[in-house]
């Protein structure tokens, strides 16, 4: 079978360049990395509790994640109330959020000085502490719960109606529900849910920076910026890279075999459902997780604001010109990001291979963006110094992670647009850049917008690369927030979380809402 | 006998609104184009919309307000009839027990009635493993077990090739005279009502524009079914 009926035209071989560039990028920080690492390989006592706390911090974290959203996504599923799909869309604003913000906000609430905190001491019980592995697992369930929820309502929603409604009319109860619905959706959904959440658990930096650190409670990336930052020890960095590679590998591997073919968020706007065997407690219980959720999710973002506002006039110099760093930061990486994904989305296209955008995925997620920093750092320290290069090198990282995510949103629109106008542009005789400009760009609009958007957002927040090799002057928004935080100047710190989770929404929202606008649907 | 008194019920600015009456054992079909209230009509019918007035009447038992599962009623959709992860078996045997906990008659009432559809060497498999028509034998499987005198059909065959469509038709035809079962089938084809039903309602904006005899039809047929035919 002919895989392409055209033959390539110069943006295609543009973006097959531009493939093999991004493939090169994160292969050759890989091999300075295997090159460099300590030989022969050796773990020490305090890297084989790295390896087991990230193990199971991600574990714990997964699991969490997926049994809490079990019933939200339940309750979801089948009541229609109020706000409804407010809620079901504000499940997706913590991919948006910094992570820094979610952890002050977390703080702010369930810290020692927090409002959880206070309300257990007014009851007369012993505060808890949140940092170490409690506080790592409550930080990673309050950023993936929404992912879990949105993942298993999906689930729920791709359940034909008429199903349920055989199911009204043949009667069946509460337990039956469970039997024949409930149970057959979760075994399809959770395995894939924990394992993507277990993924991205294990390749969280700036939860374990902040939360963890201990040797109690160091995860592997954190012990790789530990040897790179504190102890310059390279050698003992890229053998732990290397070791996170591995952990990221069979992770990857489990979790994408087991969710492909997922497409998150799809169908998540179709009301509920009315549901056979309903009861009085059943509906309470749904309530409960419903409000139970939401509070979870608001509380500390309320906290960060409440806390942040009033700080915000008197933040100091170093803050706002850190905040206009990352602004040029994030257009910039953004602008890369855009640049290396519209070719190679025209070339999935052409040659009908979405394995591709899957491999580039696997690829720049396997590689964590801090293995691929310690990597670029090998390689421009061979030929120069790589500290004045420290923005350059987290704008292209960042433009490599946001990559797969604007892949996968355009690559289905640019399939769309060529099945409805690549004939007629075919037989107008439209080439090059007339095809693109006319019948190809002008459906992209909207994805490219979303896609552009959330780039932009995770470059603005991103607290990885950057904390890896900046020197003080150097440093993005969510850096200096965390240099805030490390020397106790917590009101300015919220100042600056508010900060920046305004700019990080704005920005999302203002190449959203460009793509929205005059964009070709149909 | 079924009567619909003055039924009326409006959604997203359509209105359905009808009477008429159907005879226990008469095989009515409700023709019209999409968006006509056929589906609607069923829906009200089975429970799953509530009419906003008029009763629904089956043996002169007020079955307007009555739960889904409590109504004399059967029904088969277009899609969605089978749970994917259940054997044919399974899949049948709910329309006995919806707890699948069968005693040794249930089980063997479940494998006769597979048996009439022509399914009793595909007990064991599971949807995928099915063809479409296969697929539309064991819902029709279902619906038979459950002895319910009312058998709404909602296009259930229409994803079917013509030749095996004719085949579902005439087995229903034939399975529903044998039970003497009242029937209503929403279609969009004359053909196939003429095949399965002994009336015919044309449906056009959720009223009822035609109440005829299918027999000799074609012979003298009205203005307003001509589009049909």
């Amino acid at each position: 079978m002919a895989s392409r009926a055209q033959p390539l035209g110069a943006i295609h071989w543009t973006g097959a360049v531009l493939a093999a560039l991004v493939a090169l990028a994160v292969l050759g920080p890989l091999g300075a990395v295997m090159l460099r690492a300590s030989w022969p390989p050796t773990l020490g006592p305090a890297d084989w509790a790295a390896i087991r706390f990230t193990l199971l911090q991600a574990a714990l974290s997964a699991l969490v994640s997926v049994t809490l959203a079990i019933p939200v996504a339940r309750a979801l599923a089948r009541r229609d109330f109020a706000g409804r799909r407010v809620l079901v869309t504000l499940m997706g604003a913590p991919f948006l959020l910094p992570v820094i913000v979610a952890v002050l906000g977390l703080l702010a609430v369930f810290g020692r000085a927090g409002w959880a905190n206070d309300l257990l001491a007014a009851l007369g019980a012993a505060r808890v502490d949140v940092y170490g592995l409690q506080g790592i697992v409550l930080a990673h369930v309050f950023l993936n719960l929404p992912l879990a929820v949105r993942l298993i309502l999906q689930g729920w929603q791709a359940v034909p109606s008429e199903r349920i409604r055989l199911a009204t009319s043949l009667g069946f109860s509460t337990a039956d529900m469970r039997r024949q619905f409930e149970r057959p959706i979760l075994r399809a959904v959770l395995p894939g849910a924990a394992l993507l959440i277990f993924l991205i658990c294990t390749t969280s930096f700036a939860v374990a920076l902040i939360l963890g650190g201990g040797p109690s409670s160091t995860t592997v990336e954190l012990a790789i910026y530990q040897a790179f930052r504190f102890d310059f020890d390279l050698g003992r960095a890229a053998l732990l890279g290397l070791v996170q590679v591995a952990i990221c590998l069979g992770a990857g591997a489990l979790a994408f075999g087991a969710i492909r073919g997922h497409e998150v968020g799809a169908g998540l706007d179709r009301p509920a459902l009315p549901w056979p065997g309903d009861t009085r407690v059943a509906r309470a219980l749904d309530a409960a997780a419903i409000l139970a959720a939401t509070g979870f999710l608001l509380l500390p973002l309320a906290a960060v604001l409440l806390k942040g506002l009033p700080a915000l006039t008197g933040l100091p110099p170093v803050v706002w010109e850190a905040a206009l760093r990352s602004i040029i930061l994030a257009l910039a990486s953004t602008a890369l990001a855009v640049a290396l994904a519209l070719p190679i989305a025209l070339l999935v296209t052409r040659l009908r291979r979405p394995g591709l955008v899957e491999g580039l995925a696997f690829l720049t997620i396997a590689v964590s963006p801090l293995v691929i920093g310690t990597g670029l750092f090998l390689l421009i320290r061979s030929v120069t110094n790589p500290i004045p290069l420290a923005l350059p090198v987290t704008g292209m990282v960042n433009a490599l992670v946001a990559l797969p995510f604007l892949l996968r949103a355009l690559v289905p629109a640019a399939m769309e647009a060529e099945a409805t106008q690549g004939r007629l542009a075919e037989a107008l005789g439209m080439r090059g850049l007339a095809r693109l400009r006319h019948a190809i760009l002008p459906r992209l609009r909207r994805p490219l917008g979303f896609g552009a958007g959330l780039a932009a957002a995770f470059s603005m927040g991103d607290l990885g690369v950057i904390a890896l090799f900046s020197t003080p002057g150097q440093g993005t928004l969510p850096l200096e927030m965390y240099r805030l935080m490390g020397s106790y100047r917590t009101d300015d710190a919220q100042g600056a979380a508010v900060l920046l989770m305004a700019l990080t929404l704005a920005l999302f929202w203002a190449f959203d809402r460009g793509g929205r606008l005059d964009a070709v649907t149909r | 006998m079924l009567s619909l008194d003055k039924l009326r019920f409006a959604q997203d600015g359509f209105t359905l609104s009808l009477s008429g009456r159907i005879a226990r054992g008469e095989r009515v079909a409700l023709l019209g184009a999409s968006g006509s209230g056929k589906s609607t009509l069923l829906s009200l019918i089975a429970g799953f919309e509530r009419a906003e007035a008029g009763r629904i009447l089956w043996a002169g038992t007020d079955i307007t307000a009555a739960p889904v599962a409590a109504r004399p009623v059967s029904i088969l959709f277009q899609d969605g009839n089978l749970f994917p992860h259940l054997t044919a078996f399974d899949n049948v045997a709910l329309g006995l027990r919806p707890d699948l906990r069968l005693s040794a008659e249930d089980r063997d009432r479940v494998a006769d009635s597979l048996s009439q559809v022509g399914l009793g060497d595909h007990a064991g498999k599971r949807p995928a493993a099915l063809s479409g028509g296969q697929q539309a034998r064991v819902a029709l499987a279902r619906m038979l077990l459950r002895d319910r005198p009312l058998a709404l059909l909602d296009e259930p065959f229409a994803a079917l090739d013509p030749g095996l469509k004719t085949e579902m038709l005439a087995l229903v035809r034939e399975l529903c005279a044998a039970r003497g079962l009242t029937l209503l089938m929403a279609c969009h084809d004359l053909r196939d009502a003429e095949r399965l039903c002994d009336r015919l309602w044309l449906l056009e904006d959720g009223a009822k524009v035609l109440d005829l005899g299918l027999s000799g039809l074609r012979d003298d047929p009205p203005e307003g079914l001509r589009p049909w035919m």
